[in-house]
């Protein structure tokens, strides 16, 4: 990839060294009416990094997506990037970003290249620059021969594709994706995921994915996890996962209640009931085991010892499930 | 993978045009790919025309209007604009359409100008709805209209001037909507009554008081009677040209300063 040459003309302070962060959040929050979906969230993810924003729904990971892609301005708290803020200069930073939204966003009755040549005179771009520029992004994506078909007769992976050509067109230095695998088949979600690693690799680009399925947070970065507006963990998924230390035990029993206060009564171990098993993290799980079942004979209907995952980060952070059972918060309609 | 230096778009504002132009265009393109559309705006009216025209031509027809005007002639001005509130009106309905997949959302994350958005779509819809509405004009000849070349000048200002009210009108509406269904209610409940208060399908003078001063205050009113002076010169009209064309103008230049301060609204609270 040769050098963008934009430099000259941009603003002193991008693609200098000066900024470590190229997304900085402080103490942000946003109410809503009725709840406050963020309540005092800060990070910053640094250039070039795949960051994932993990959270059950309702956790407020939309919310902030919002307010990254300067549709909605929050109640507090500040929040950058490229160093340009995204309440008082949202027009510049528009610029320096592309959003992939989970709706679609292409026009099915254009051509794939129609769209694209209407997203770049959204970005100012025109003429011959912007024929060369599509004709790149779409060879990038794979679609190269299918410039000129309309795009409903395309598959989901492949429009996906088109949405990300489109968020990628002006070449934006940081790339926000909301729940980009919706509806994809595996297959298209494995590709999508490797692109992505591509442009962090080869374009530098930061690139910042709302998701909340821990399959795709591991293949992140670094990662924020959120749960009802709060920042419940944040660092890599392996800084993430060594954290709880040994394994995770989870027992089945028909009183799991009980018996979770009888295991902590005789180990000292912190084991907690949830749903029709009890879960505990101790180091060596495998000794741990003979002796429980010794201990509580005929209680115990199966076990499981494995190594800890992000849902197990999860669980470890804010003492429940990651799908909880709750009804979702009504989502009322908004207004841009 | 190499990409070819693009001019950097750092340097230079974006502006109104641009963004204007390709929306104003995609509008367009989207329509005429549409036939059940086309055929739509262009059939109904015509039916309409045809149907009402002929069945109330024959039933109500007192002998004593002004000049011995069949009801198709008189009709004929208040079907052109029946066709530019259906086309302006059912193609802003796309502001909704847009809002619900994501098409809205990803124009209102690029670096363009409410104002571009808003100057964009109305001008797509008031040039869908201008064509469909001359398009009509083939049809005069039928009922005995004769326009000069002066006339037909006007004809097209005041179509245009129509087609840009009403559509701006529909914008207004349909921005803060999220569903199609509470626009279809609103164009029963408001659109409609307002074609039919607007001297479309009785004239101005032989309606009741009351009547009249809900005609008076209807802005469709002055787009029907500036279309039906200038194709009948010779009847009778309420109100002269120039106030017609002149309300009608300032009733536009209104409706966009509405569409673009709803448009213009920061969104606070996201909801």
């Amino acid at each position: 990839m040769t050098p963008k040459l934009s430099a000259v003309e941009s603003p002193p302070e991008l693609h200098t060294n000066r900024i470590e962060a190229i997304i900085s959040v402080r103490d942000l929050i946003h109410r809503y009416q009725d709840r406050t979906a963020l309540n005092g969230v800060s990070f910053e993810v640094r250039p070039a990094e795949l960051f994932g924003l993990l959270g059950p729904n309702g956790s407020g990971k939309t919310t902030l997506f919002r307010i990254l892609s300067t549709l909605m301005v929050p109640s507090a708290g500040t929040a950058q990037i490229a160093g340009l803020d995204v309440v008082r200069e949202p027009a510049a930073l528009r610029r320096h970003i592309g959003v992939v939204f989970q709706a679609q966003s292409v026009d099915q009755k254009l051509t794939t290249y129609e769209n694209l040549w209407h997203q770049g005179h959204l970005y100012g771009l025109r003429g011959a620059a912007l024929k060369q520029r599509i004709k790149e992004i779409l060879t990038r994506v794979g679609l190269q021969d299918r410039a000129r078909d309309r795009v409903e007769t395309f598959s989901g992976g492949m429009q996906r594709r088109i949405e990300l050509a489109k968020g990628l067109l002006h070449h934006p230095e940081v790339l926000l994706l909301d729940e980009p695998t919706t509806g994809l088949d595996p297959g298209a979600r494995r590709d999508l995921w490797q692109y992505l690693q591509i442009l962090r690799d080869q374009e530098r680009v930061s690139v910042i994915v709302t998701t909340h399925l821990m399959e795709e947070a591991e293949r992140c970065d670094r990662l924020a996890i959120l749960n009802e507006g709060k920042l419940v963990a944040l660092g890599t998924p392996a800084e993430l996962t060594r954290e709880i230390g040994g394994d995770v035990v989870l027992l089945e029993a028909h009183e799991p209640e009980e018996l979770a206060g009888r295991i902590r009564n005789m180990f000292h171990i912190d084991a907690i009931a949830m749903g029709t098993h009890v879960r505990l993290e101790i180091e060596n799980g495998h000794r741990f085991v003979p002796d429980v079942v010794e201990a509580f004979p005929g209680e115990i209907q199966a076990l499981s010892v494995s190594k800890p995952t992000l849902e197990d980060v999860f669980i470890h952070r804010t003492g429940h499930k990651f799908w909880n059972e709750e009804p979702m918060p009504q989502k009322g309609k908004r207004k841009y | 993978m190499a990409s070819a230096p693009i001019p950097s778009p750092y340097a230079q504002s974006v502006g109104v045009m641009l963004p204007a132009f390709t929306l104003w265009w995609r509008e367009v393109v989207r329509f005429y790919r549409q036939r059940a559309r086309v055929a739509g705006v262009i059939l109904s009216p015509l039916l309409f025309w045809i149907v009402i025209g002929s069945g109330f031509g024959t039933s109500f027809r007192s002998g004593e209007s002004a000049g011995q005007q069949h009801y198709l002639d008189y009709f004929f001005p208040g079907a052109m604009v029946m066709i530019i509130l259906f086309t302006s009106i059912f193609t802003m309905m796309s502001v909704i359409e847009d809002r619900n997949e994501g098409f809205l959302l990803s124009v209102l994350v690029a670096p363009v100008p409410r104002s571009a958005i808003v100057l964009g779509k109305v001008l797509g819809g008031t040039t869908l709805a201008a064509i469909q509405g001359l398009i009509f004009l083939v049809f005069a000849p039928l009922v005995g209209v004769h326009l000069t070349l002066g006339s037909f000048g006007l004809v097209v200002l005041t179509v245009f001037l129509v087609s840009f009210a009403l559509t701006a009108l529909g914008f207004a509406i349909a921005w803060p909507m999220d569903s199609t269904q509470s626009f279809h209610a609103i164009i029963n409940l408001f659109l409609i009554p307002m074609w039919l208060l607007s001297g479309a399908l009785f004239p101005f003078n032989k309606a009741s008081k009351w009547i009249q001063a809900v005609m008076l205050v209807n802005p469709l009113t002055y787009g029907v009677e500036a279309l039906r002076t200038l194709m009948y010169p010779d009847a009778t009209h309420p109100f002269t040209l120039s106030a017609s064309i002149m309300t009608l103008l300032l009733f536009t230049l209104f409706m966009f300063g509405l569409a673009f301060a709803l448009a213009n609204r920061k969104s606070k609270s996201g909801r």
